[in-house]
């Protein structure tokens, strides 16, 4: 509907956004959850730098989702601790987004209304700037039923770039996506996870998008750490075949 | 937005007026599409004039649609039709404004607290298996024939349609959506609102739709029992008379306010639900 926001540039708005405040320290000291008699995560312990790109792999039920909904407060450890820059999580913290596996956008909001779903000051200006950031500048006025299953997730990813986050969860968003429009998602993450320095937790199940986005990998299994390794690769990473990529992705899948 | 491929595949009261500009220009194809739902009741009329006329269908039990045109006319222009009209329609809709409101108040309610649910719900359920136009009798017991009784009896028959709708509307708004909006700081106005409200007007509306018929025939059925105004009156004195042409200006009259409605929340319907891919009008080329 704003006329002014079509006529911008994506990289007009990057340049507009005001500066970042970069991410925030992640920890988990011996964090047990339990449902009933079972227990999903196991005296987990996990220290994520302000900043960084964890990716934590593993099977279903091996308790990643649970590890995503503690670290974003929607839920609570059974023992142990969650801590934000130190602070004990014990509600939904304003500086943290999450970003789901569907898009779940809402189908009687405009694409801008869906990004300023919270309805933040200037959210309509700011809606602008974050859905020129992944490349939908001028479509703020559609309905999301128009949208592509890609677009959509980027309009997603957009409403969780409002109000410049400083932790972004991943609850596998692109599983449900083709595989060429997965790399183009991988790119724009990539991009924006580099121009803003927010901490990034991603969940998947996918070996080689876990190795192509983290810095880090972490594999859970039946609610402990399986293996912890480094992701030494070079940035913007390319996502061909290579070699130590390669090996990453056979010591992560042995451990999974 | 623009409905314009939509217009020609329904054909509403009211639509002439609201053509955008586009398609304002004179077309053939459309106006013969937008014709053709008459087709049929044109050619019934057509059929039950002749037969009258040629004596086959005996004008005391179903008299010639002229003949009705005849009556209806008179009852024009000695105003009464006009009155009756009107004291109708106002007493449906007061019954609606009031059935209407409280089913809706209700419903939201009971969706969205489980305990105003389990509280009322179970003798809402019980009330609404009575029938209420069995309520009748009590109805004239406790108001007599004023305008209270017709109300009454419109509210009730109203309410449920309306409550059940609501309520199922507000069960069944997609939780990944209430728990995004949370997620994302929406405080319980705002879910509401935003979220909630909207996810469960296609229901609603659904429930609305519902209600008209149930208004109308609630109120067919209270003005032809008691009532000294009004077309069920109007059609009720006239058979007393052996008028059948004015029974049938009755329920043609009955029939064009029910028709009336039913657009009127159409029209509603398609402004309010754009966003729902059902009401979107198919993509032009070249857009």
């Amino acid at each position: 509907m704003s006329l002014a926001a079509t006529a911008r540039t994506p990289d007009a708005g990057t340049a507009a956004a005001p500066a970042l405040p970069g991410g925030l320290p992640i920890q988990l000291v011996a964090a047990t959850k339990s449902f009933g008699d079972r227990e999903v995560l196991r005296e987990l312990s996990l220290d994520v730098a302000p900043g960084s790109f964890l990716a934590v792999v593993g099977r279903s039920g091996g308790g990643k989702s649970t590890l995503m909904r503690l670290v974003a407060g929607l839920d609570q450890p059974t023992r142990g601790r969650v801590a934000i820059d130190g602070e004990a999580v014990t509600r939904r913290h304003p500086d943290v987004r999450l970003l789901f596996q569907e898009a779940r956008l809402v189908p009687w909001q405009t694409v801008e209304g869906n990004v300023g779903i919270a309805r933040g000051p200037d959210w309509r200006a700011s809606a602008g700037r974050v859905l020129a950031d992944v490349g939908l500048a001028g479509r703020e006025g559609d309905w999301p039923s128009v949208l592509s299953g890609g677009q959509r997730q980027r309009v997603a990813l957009a409403r969780a770039l409002v109000g410049a986050p400083r932790i972004l969860l991943l609850d596998e968003p692109f599983g449900a996506l083709d595989a060429l429009t997965r790399l183009e998602m991988h790119k724009l993450l990539e991009r924006i996870w580099l121009s803003r320095g927010f901490t990034t937790i991603l969940i998947t199940h996918d070996v080689a998008e876990a190795v192509a986005l983290a810095d880090r990998v972490v594999v859970l299994r039946e609610g402990r750490i399986a293996l912890d390794v480094d992701v030494p690769l070079a940035r913007p990473r390319r996502e061909l075949a290579d070699p130590q990529a390669v090996a990453l992705q056979a010591e992560i899948l042995d451990a999974v | 937005m623009t409905l314009a491929a939509e217009d020609t595949e329904r054909s509403d009261a009211g639509r002439g007026g609201r053509s955008r500009a586009g398609a304002r220009r004179f077309d053939p194809g459309r106006l013969g599409a937008a014709l053709l739902p008459w087709a049929l009741p044109i050619v019934l009329v057509i059929v039950w004039e002749l037969a009258s006329r040629t004596g086959l269908m005996s004008a005391r039990l179903l008299p010639a649609p002229s003949k009705v045109a005849v009556a209806f006319w008179k009852a024009l222009v000695d105003g009464s039709l006009v009155t009756h009209t009107l004291v109708s329609t106002q007493r449906a809709f007061i019954g609606l404004a009031i059935g209407g409101g409280l089913g809706f108040a209700l419903g939201l309610l009971n969706g969205l607290s489980r305990r105003a649910e389990t509280l009322l719900d179970s003798t809402l359920q019980m009330v609404r298996n009575v029938p209420h136009l069995a309520l009748i009798p009590l109805v004239i017991l406790w108001f007599g024939i004023d305008e209270e009784a017709k109300i009454f009896l419109v509210a009730v028959g109203v309410f449920f349609p309306i409550y059940i709708n609501t309520l199922h509307g507000v069960r069944t708004v997609d939780g990944q959506l209430v728990e995004m909006a949370e997620v994302y700081g929406l405080d319980r106005r705002a879910l509401v609102t935003r979220i909630i409200l909207p996810g469960a007007l296609p229901s609603i509306l659904v429930g609305l739709r519902y209600a008209l018929g149930f208004m109308w025939l609630t109120l067919i059925v209270a003005e032809t029992i008691s009532a000294s105004s009004g077309i069920g009156y109007m059609t009720m004195n006239a058979r007393e008379f052996l008028q059948t042409d004015v029974v049938l200006l009755g329920i043609i009259i009955y029939a064009l306010l029910g028709k009336l409605a039913d657009s009127a929340t159409r029209l509603v319907e398609r402004r309010v639900l754009a966003w729902h891919p059902a009401y979107q009008a198919p993509k032009e080329a070249g857009r």
